[in-house]
């Protein structure tokens, strides 16, 4: 088995290279980010898999450049449109860009998890929808708000022009959420990060919210980067899988291969841990042992070696794997290396 | 929203109750009652009163009446405007105070928009520039005005104004306008030794408000729809200016209701030091000589006017909040 | 559904629980309260000012060079004058003498400092006589001027119009402002735990009453009310019951804030998981609120009566400055401050301001004190 290129690097219409985001502390700094290569395709849904604390959130804010205090990005690259002649390096650009701006929003979009606390309580969500559709258009006041409108019955709410005035606080949290998305979707992007917007959600309304996502990315080609903590949602949604433990990509593949033979036993457990119907009657549902360590106190060599059932003695507590190159699918765990030298060899 | 309402009135009411009942008692603390006084002052320029005749006196003031019927007797009046005699002045109480309780009210106001007008640019730079130079000098001056009372802060200005600079400060007129009816002249010397006293009594609540703001803003700007914000691509400016500071201005309109009384309260008191035409110096020669029908009005009507200040400003903050507003209507 | 578990046993994870955690997870509320103030620097430096000020407060008489009530005409308005020390011939330390000087315009004879004459000053020097924490009679001061004449003694602040030293009399203050703080403040903490108990542990009706009592409380100017309050109060009555009286004016309004921090703390704690297990398994009110709430919000009640504190202490400052306050005999930094109200007055003699200093620093000490406390007092937050 040998390395596959994922995909062209000319297809991809967002590639992020080797990121490394670190939060300096007072007494220690956190590595947030290392080596973490992933790329957004039109049309393609990249799913984010991890536990809280793994970097998927982080990964989406460094990508827009807005790291909360203190974050910083300290390595690698975000790259708007690769190879073409426009290409942009969005870490290059200084904070106050205009081009950066017009990025946010016009370029990325992004659905946040709880719709409740991502709205402000004070605007209508009018106002508030109308105000990213100006910024990133040249509509008159009136023409924004038919446009707002239209995105509110894109998403699914009824009663569209009535609701248009209402504040967050007096609709329910599945229709927040639509709003959310029509908020994301105002600024025309072609590419859309949701980060875990089905997790403040109850199960009948995810399923809702989960084929909105779809239909939109489909009718408009969306590059759409999924986060989420659910395989079930993954194996829904999502084309390719980057799987994220500590900061790291420790398995990046196509979703039918992942599904199919998961390389890393991160992701094998991960599997293992999800309910089925299938399973025996009363047997145990498999758990993941130990806990994520304090993100100060990372382990050295493997960062998953405490936890992991399949360590190589001397090796995984030492060293660490190589990070998987941007634009390949692969695993980052010595097991798979040596697989792949056996059977080159 | 008309639940609020009602409540917020009947709040005003029953506290203004509240005050008329502590200023009747204030009234009625000294030993011996109005006319004991009033004897023991024709007593003072020689001629006598009668027990007899002092007896209709009590009957006809109610004063031989229970102390419940008293005050109503007491409130009614005082609701027609007829405040009574002061036994100081020997005038009527209306009259001694005149012009002092507007003036007095002028004082407090001016400070009040003084406060606002510095807090609230010092706050949300404070807290978007937390640990900065800036910061750190604001933080400073905070501290230094929680900790200076007013009154004393007044006294050391006074001392620095005549040792240093040779001039008098205070007042709230020069000495050819103190006596002189309204006119455009008199307003604008008014309005030329406002600041001074204003700045005084801004000076704490200014202080107070700058720490007030700086943390609620630090609060809001962590919230999750400030990063929605900007990730819309709004400028920092405009996002920090829409969102988190317009979220950060109810705690900040509110504290209004209990900055004013304070402010009232300290009027008084820097009124003293800097000789201020207010109903201060007022207030505490009644209370020197025990006159206390004039007493009890001056604090009777601060309450009062206090309480409507504070009412104001509540409904203003009603009107700019939509959750209050709304209320009972999501 | 849950991708993580919980540890079969803590001794299973190489990166869990060190010792110190250990230590964390069983210190009690108020310990984890200490550890989280211990790093506010400014905090515990102002708790050392604080404990300085009481210090100086129980041992006032001591630590005064002469009787705060002596009155001597000659010395009226003597500016402050240094302690200087000298090395020759061992160490020593002088204050200048006095010297009357006639007035050759209104022939009156003023007595200025005189620096050829050295009064030696000593330590554990006797002086007037006092006792020692109220009950040991003596008369050694720290200080003091070894065969003192009429006139003579160390003026380190200078003396008021009487001729009593400022010094001492600011010493002796002390003793009477922070205590009277503390009076207030204990009166007040009796009121705001039991009306903000009541409040927030029965709810309902009595709640809304105490609620809107603390409303009409707080919207109420305080400054007049006080000022008629107080001076209501019988010109025949002793220092000591208008010492009580202003304790209880000052606190009839203190107390709604610490009803309020109190009022919070058991609206929080009525919802918490451990108060409603002492519930379940049938404990008394009084044992719930004793045993199980009160020692998890002592030390916000700690910090909100250290915030208390200096507005207490301000409140009888300011009274007493305007003279409706603590009447002389007694001394107070409002009474001394009382004598600094006329500018011509002050122009002449500046050091009358100095009882304003003590006022400042007590002030921001027990802000800062209270400030730490409260940041502290969530330890887990």
């Amino acid at each position: 088995m040998r390395p596959i290129r994922m995909a062209d690097r000319g297809q991809a219409i967002l590639s992020v290279h080797d990121l490394a985001v670190q939060f300096p502390g007072d007494q220690y700094v956190v590595q947030a980010l290392e080596a973490v290569s992933i790329d957004l395709q039109a049309g393609r849904v990249l799913g984010v898999v991890g536990e809280s604390g793994c970097g998927k959130s982080v990964t989406a804010r460094a990508i827009l450049r807005i790291l909360d205090h203190p974050g910083r990005i300290v390595g690698g690259r975000v790259v708007l449109d690769p190879g073409k002649p426009d290409e942009i390096d969005v870490t290059a650009l200084a904070r106050n860009d205009p081009r950066l701006l017009d990025i946010r929003g016009g370029r990325i979009g992004l659905i946040f998890q709880e719709p409740m606390t991502a709205l402000s309580s004070h605007y209508t969500v009018g106002n508030q929808i109308i105000e990213s559709v100006r910024r990133h258009s040249k509509l008159s006041t009136s023409a924004a708000r038919d446009q707002a409108i239209k995105l509110l019955r894109d998403v699914g709410i009824p009663r569209a022009e009535l609701r248009i005035d209402a504040y967050p606080f007096q609709l329910s949290g599945g229709l927040r959420q639509r709003v959310g998305i029509a908020l994301a979707l105002a600024g025309d992007p072609d590419i859309l990060i949701a980060d875990e917007p089905t997790t403040a959600l109850d199960v009948t309304t995810q399923a809702q919210i989960l084929a909105l996502l779809r239909r939109l990315q489909r009718q408009r080609g969306l590059a759409l980067m999924l986060i989420t903590h659910d395989m079930g949602v993954i194996a829904e949604m999502a084309d390719d899988v980057a799987v994220m433990y500590l900061g790291r990509i420790v398995e990046y593949a196509p979703v039918m291969e992942l599904f199919a033979a998961p390389r890393h036993p991160y992701t094998r457990a991960l599997l293992r841990s999800v309910p089925t119907i299938l399973a025996a009657p009363r047997q145990r549902l498999a758990t993941i042992g130990g806990a994520v360590p304090h993100p100060a106190r990372r382990p050295t060599g493997c960062t998953f070696h405490p936890r992991c059932t399949e360590i190589i003695p001397g090796l995984c507590a030492n060293e660490q794997p190589a990070p998987i190159a941007p634009g390949h699918a692969g695993a980052s765990c010595f097991r798979v290396e040596r697989a792949l030298q056996e059977a080159a060899s | 929203m008309l639940i609020y309402l009602t409540r917020r009135l009947m709040i005003a009411a029953v506290t203004c109750v509240a005050i008329s009942v502590v200023t009747f008692i204030i009234i009625r603390l000294p030993p011996g009652d109005f006319v004991d006084a009033y004897i023991s002052q024709l007593a003072s320029s020689g001629s006598s009163v009668t027990a007899d005749q002092a007896a209709a006196m009590r009957h006809d003031l109610g004063l031989d009446r229970p102390g419940v019927v008293q005050y109503f007797f007491w409130i009614a009046k005082v609701a027609q405007g007829e405040f009574g005699v002061s036994m100081l002045f020997k005038r009527p109480v209306a009259e001694v105070i005149g012009d002092r309780l507007w003036l007095t009210m002028a004082v407090s106001f001016a400070a009040l928009m003084l406060t606002w007008i510095l807090a609230l640019p010092i706050g949300i730079y404070s807290a978007v520039r937390q640990y900065s130079w800036g910061d750190y000098i604001a933080t400073t001056i905070g501290f230094i005005g929680l900790a200076v009372p007013n009154f004393l802060l007044a006294l050391i200005l006074m001392y620095f104004g005549f040792k240093y600079l040779g001039l008098s400060v205070g007042g709230l007129f020069s000495p050819e306008y103190a006596q002189a009816p309204w006119s455009w002249a008199r307003l604008g010397d008014f309005a030329w030794h406002l600041p001074l006293p204003a700045c005084v009594l801004a000076f704490a609540g200014t202080a107070q408000l700058i720490r007030i703001m700086r943390a609620n803003l630090l609060d809001e700007i962590r919230r999750p729809y400030v990063v929605t914000a900007r990730a819309k691509g709004l400028g920092e400016t405009r996002v920090i200016l829409k969102y988190p500071v317009r979220a950060a201005l109810n705690p900040f309109a509110s504290s209004v209701a209990y900055i004013f009384p304070s402010l009232v309260s300290g009027s008084i008191i820097v009124s003293l030091v800097l000789g201020l035409p207010t109903v201060g110096p007022l207030l505490l020669q009644a209370l020197l000589a025990q006159d206390m029908y004039l007493a009890g009005v001056i604090v009777l009507l601060l309450g009062v006017l206090t309480v409507f200040g504070t009412l104001i400003s509540d409904l203003v903050l009603m009107w700019v909040e939509p959750r209050l507003r709304l209320q009972g209507r999501a | 559904m849950s991708v993580t578990a919980p540890p079969a046993s803590v001794a299973d994870l190489p990166l869990a629980s060190s010792e110190k955690e250990d230590r964390f997870a069983q210190a009690t509320q108020l310990q984890l309260t200490w550890w989280r103030f211990r790093r506010h620097r400014l905090a515990v430096a102002s708790l050392f000012a604080v404990a300085l000020f009481y210090l100086i407060a129980i041992f006032a008489n001591f630590l005064a060079f002469s009787d705060p009530q002596a009155t001597d005409a000659r010395r009226s308005y003597i500016p402050p004058q240094a302690i200087h020390f000298s090395l020759s011939g061992g160490p020593a330390m002088w204050v200048p003498g006095l010297k009357g000087v006639r007035d050759m315009r209104t022939f009156k004879l003023i007595y200025t400092p005189d620096p050829s004459r050295h009064l030696p000053v000593r330590l554990f020097a006797h002086g007037y006589p006092y006792q020692l924490l109220g009950f040991i009679p003596t008369d050694v001061h720290l200080l003091g001027v070894e065969g003192a004449g009429p006139g003579d003694g160390i003026f380190l602040l200078g003396t008021d119009q009487l001729g009593r030293d400022l010094y001492s009399r600011l010493v002796v203050a002390t003793r009477t402002s922070l205590s009277i703080g503390l009076a207030g403040v204990t009166l007040s903490l009796v009121l705001g735990v039991l009306l903000g108990g009541i409040s927030g542990f029965y709810g309902g009706v009595p709640d809304m009453l105490i609620q809107r009592l603390i409303e009409v409380i707080r919207s109420i100017p305080t400054i007049p009310l006080w000022m008629a309050l107080a001076a209501a109060l019988p010109n025949t009555w002793s220092t000591t019951q208008v010492y009580f009286a202003i304790t209880v004016i000052i606190s009839l309004v203190g107390w709604t804030d610490l009803a309020r921090v109190v009022r919070g703390r058991f609206l929080a704690l009525r919802e918490e998981d451990f108060v409603i297990a002492a519930e379940l398994a049938g404990a008394s009110h009084g044992r719930i609120i004793f045993r199980h709430m009160l020692p998890s919000f002592m030390s916000h009640v700690i910090a909100a009566v250290s915030l208390a504190l200096p507005t207490m202490i301000v409140s009888e400052t300011s009274l007493s400055f305007l003279g409706l306050g603590l009447r002389p005999p007694a001394i107070s930094w409002g009474i001394l401050l009382q004598d600094a109200q006329n500018v011509q007055v002050l122009a002449n003699a500046p050091w009358l301001l100095s009882a304003a200093v003590p006022v400042i620093l007590v002030i921001l000490a027990f802000n800062f004190l209270g400030d730490g406390l409260r940041d502290a007092a969530d330890p887990y937050g």
